[in-house]
């Protein structure tokens, strides 16, 4: 009896083991399926290249460079202020705050990861989108430098969280020897501290970006959706997500647009795929 | 354990309740700009048949289109006439889309109420809009650059100004919007730029009118009258963007539907359009 119930439960867990891994396979496979059809009608090189999004015009045109661009153009952006601003914070953080900050600022950080984004999104529409209006006498505030400093809000939390926990991980006697030496605390840490665990902290920068690139509602709010080839950060762009979520209603189910929508869609879990990649790799690095 | 399975039983218990209520109850669904019509709409109709259920939903015309086709609405709201290729695919999956007018739209441009200028003819609207005319001073204001406002591809209104104003009514034009045309997601969206910045230009039902943004008066060439966007202009057909809104039903209303829709075309259900700022069809 006893071994039939272990048996049941062992299995149980396995399914559930494999249930997540099933579950993205379908999902993947609903996406080719959907995307690739595309390709019937419009060439990848068209696609990938093309500089004109009109999705709804006959014939439409189906390029979405401009999208890449702009997603790429906004989370470069918000990478660029969110992870000196995080590994700070992270270093900080694990070596010198008193237990007291140390305890309020982990709280604080959690609680900047649980603003839902729609909510960031409305903030930086009211106070943000105005304030780069005026500060950089722009014919407008919707631009990709306010997406970008809006994301590196929501990327922090991951980077802050991840890069502090490879801090903590660096085995003590690397700090006591390099103390020994006669090295100043400043010292430790930048030449010590941060290189024995710069690979946790690239895991922690990738994941980051990871959330950036695949956040949709709080750009879609602030960023303009003009999907133009965008030359400077100071221009509204339009991203891939933003993109999805706003025509998904109106795509007519079967038609080129709907299908363009899923190849956008596979762009996007190509990219983010690559950088899961990545930060496992770092990750795996750290442990070896 | 027990907890769990309290709460599937009280799901399956609630489940025929929603259930037996469907075949009481009308799924409206579609264009953002009704959207404010079709619910004061759906209260009236509500509080003259207590039991009956309507339930009005926006997304956009596309939307309303598209959940039509797929069966997961009773009547799309629509501010633009259904495309052939909806129909087509309408045809496949067996629904006969039937379309009944139900009221007129004027649809007005905005600019901030510190813009001097007040007045533009639908040909400089058209290169405005298109990106041929990028800075104010070349219609008479100030030198500043454009914003152009539109709503995003779901919208009908989207695709009404680009037929009508861009393309001017020409089926085989191939005029776009200017790619660096903002795309907001709703009216209300667009009322709010244009209130807060002094370069921008929008487009929107008249309803959404208010003193923060200034109306431009259209007119349809250089040697004609500037209109104003108002009900009495839009009923005499001076001003020259306005539009028909329609309900679309699979084929002709029956039983529920067609109570509805009766109601929305009554003298009452008309009155009604007029107090939600649009036009009625037969005043």
């Amino acid at each position: 009896m006893r071994k039939i119930k272990e048996f049941v439960i062992e299995k149980l867990i396995l399914l559930s083991g494999l249930a997540s891994i099933f579950f993205v396979i379908l999902i993947f496979l609903f996406l080719l399926k959907e995307g690739l059809a595309l390709f019937k009608i419009t060439s990848p090189f068209d696609f990938l290249f093309g500089k004109s999004w009109y999705p709804i015009s006959e014939p439409p045109q189906l390029g979405i460079l401009p999208l890449i661009l702009g997603s790429l153009l906004v989370t470069v952006g918000a990478a660029v202020i969110s992870v000196p601003i995080g590994v700070g914070c992270a270093v900080y953080i694990a070596e010198v705050a008193p237990l007291k900050i140390r305890e309020v600022l982990k709280a604080g950080i959690e609680l900047l990861a649980a603003i839902p984004s729609v909510v960031l999104g409305f903030i930086g529409m009211v106070t943000l989108v105005p304030l780069v209006k005026n500060v950089f006498h722009l014919p407008t505030g919707l631009t990709a430098l306010s997406g970008s400093i809006m994301l590196a809000f929501m990327a922090m939390p991951t980077i802050v969280s991840i890069a502090e926990d490879a801090l903590y991980s660096v085995p003590k006697t690397y700090k006591e020897g390099a103390f020994a030496l006669g090295a100043t605390h400043w010292q430790t840490i930048w030449r010590v501290m941060l290189p024995a665990a710069s690979s946790g902290i690239l895991a922690a920068v990738m994941l980051g970006i990871g959330r950036v690139i695949g956040e949709t509602m709080a750009v879609m709010m602030i960023t303009g959706n003009a999907a133009v080839i965008p030359h400077s950060i100071l221009v509204p762009v339009r991203t891939l997500t933003a993109t999805i979520a706003a025509e998904m209603g109106e795509a007519v189910v079967g038609s080129e647009h709907y299908f363009a929508l899923f190849a956008i869609g596979i762009v996007l879990f190509v990219i983010s795929f690559a950088i899961n990649v990545t930060a496992d790799l770092c990750l795996h690095k750290k442990q070896s | 354990m027990r907890q769990i399975f309290v709460l599937f039983a009280a799901f399956f218990l609630v489940t025929p309740v929603f259930a037996a209520r469907d075949n009481n109850s009308v799924q409206v669904k579609g264009s953002d700009t009704m959207v404010n019509l079709g619910q004061a709409w759906a209260e009236k109709y509500m509080q003259e048949n207590p039991g009956d259920f309507v339930a009005v939903t926006g997304g956009g015309s596309g939307t309303g289109f598209s959940s039509l086709i797929s069966g997961t609405c009773d009547i799309a709201m629509a501010s633009r006439n259904i495309k052939d290729k909806e129909i087509a695919l309408a045809k496949q999956k067996g629904i006969d889309p039937n379309e009944i007018r139900v009221a007129m739209d004027g649809l007005a441009v905005v600019v901030n109420p510190a813009n001097p200028v007040g007045r533009l003819t639908l040909d400089q609207l058209a290169q405005i809009f298109t990106g041929r005319i990028t800075n104010w001073k070349e219609v008479g204001g100030e030198n500043k650059k454009i914003v152009v406002l539109s709503r995003e591809v779901n919208s009908g209104t989207h695709v009404y100004f680009k037929e009508h104003v861009l393309r001017k009514g020409d089926p085989n034009s191939k005029e776009e919007f200017t790619p660096g045309a903002l795309l907001l997601s709703s009216s209300q969206a667009i009322a709010d730029e244009v209130a807060g910045n002094p370069s921008a230009i929008g487009y929107y039902g008249m309803g959404y009118i208010s003193p923060k943004q200034k109306p431009v008066m259209v007119a349809k060439d250089a040697a004609s009258e500037y209109e104003a966007p108002t009900i009495e202009n839009v009923v005499n057909g001076k001003y020259p963007i306005s539009r028909p809104l329609f309900l679309y039903t699979n084929g002709q209303p029956q039983g529920l539907v067609k109570k509805f829709v009766d109601a929305c075309l009554s003298k009452e259900g008309q009155e009604i359009v007029l107090q939600t700022d649009f036009v009625p069809i037969n005043p």
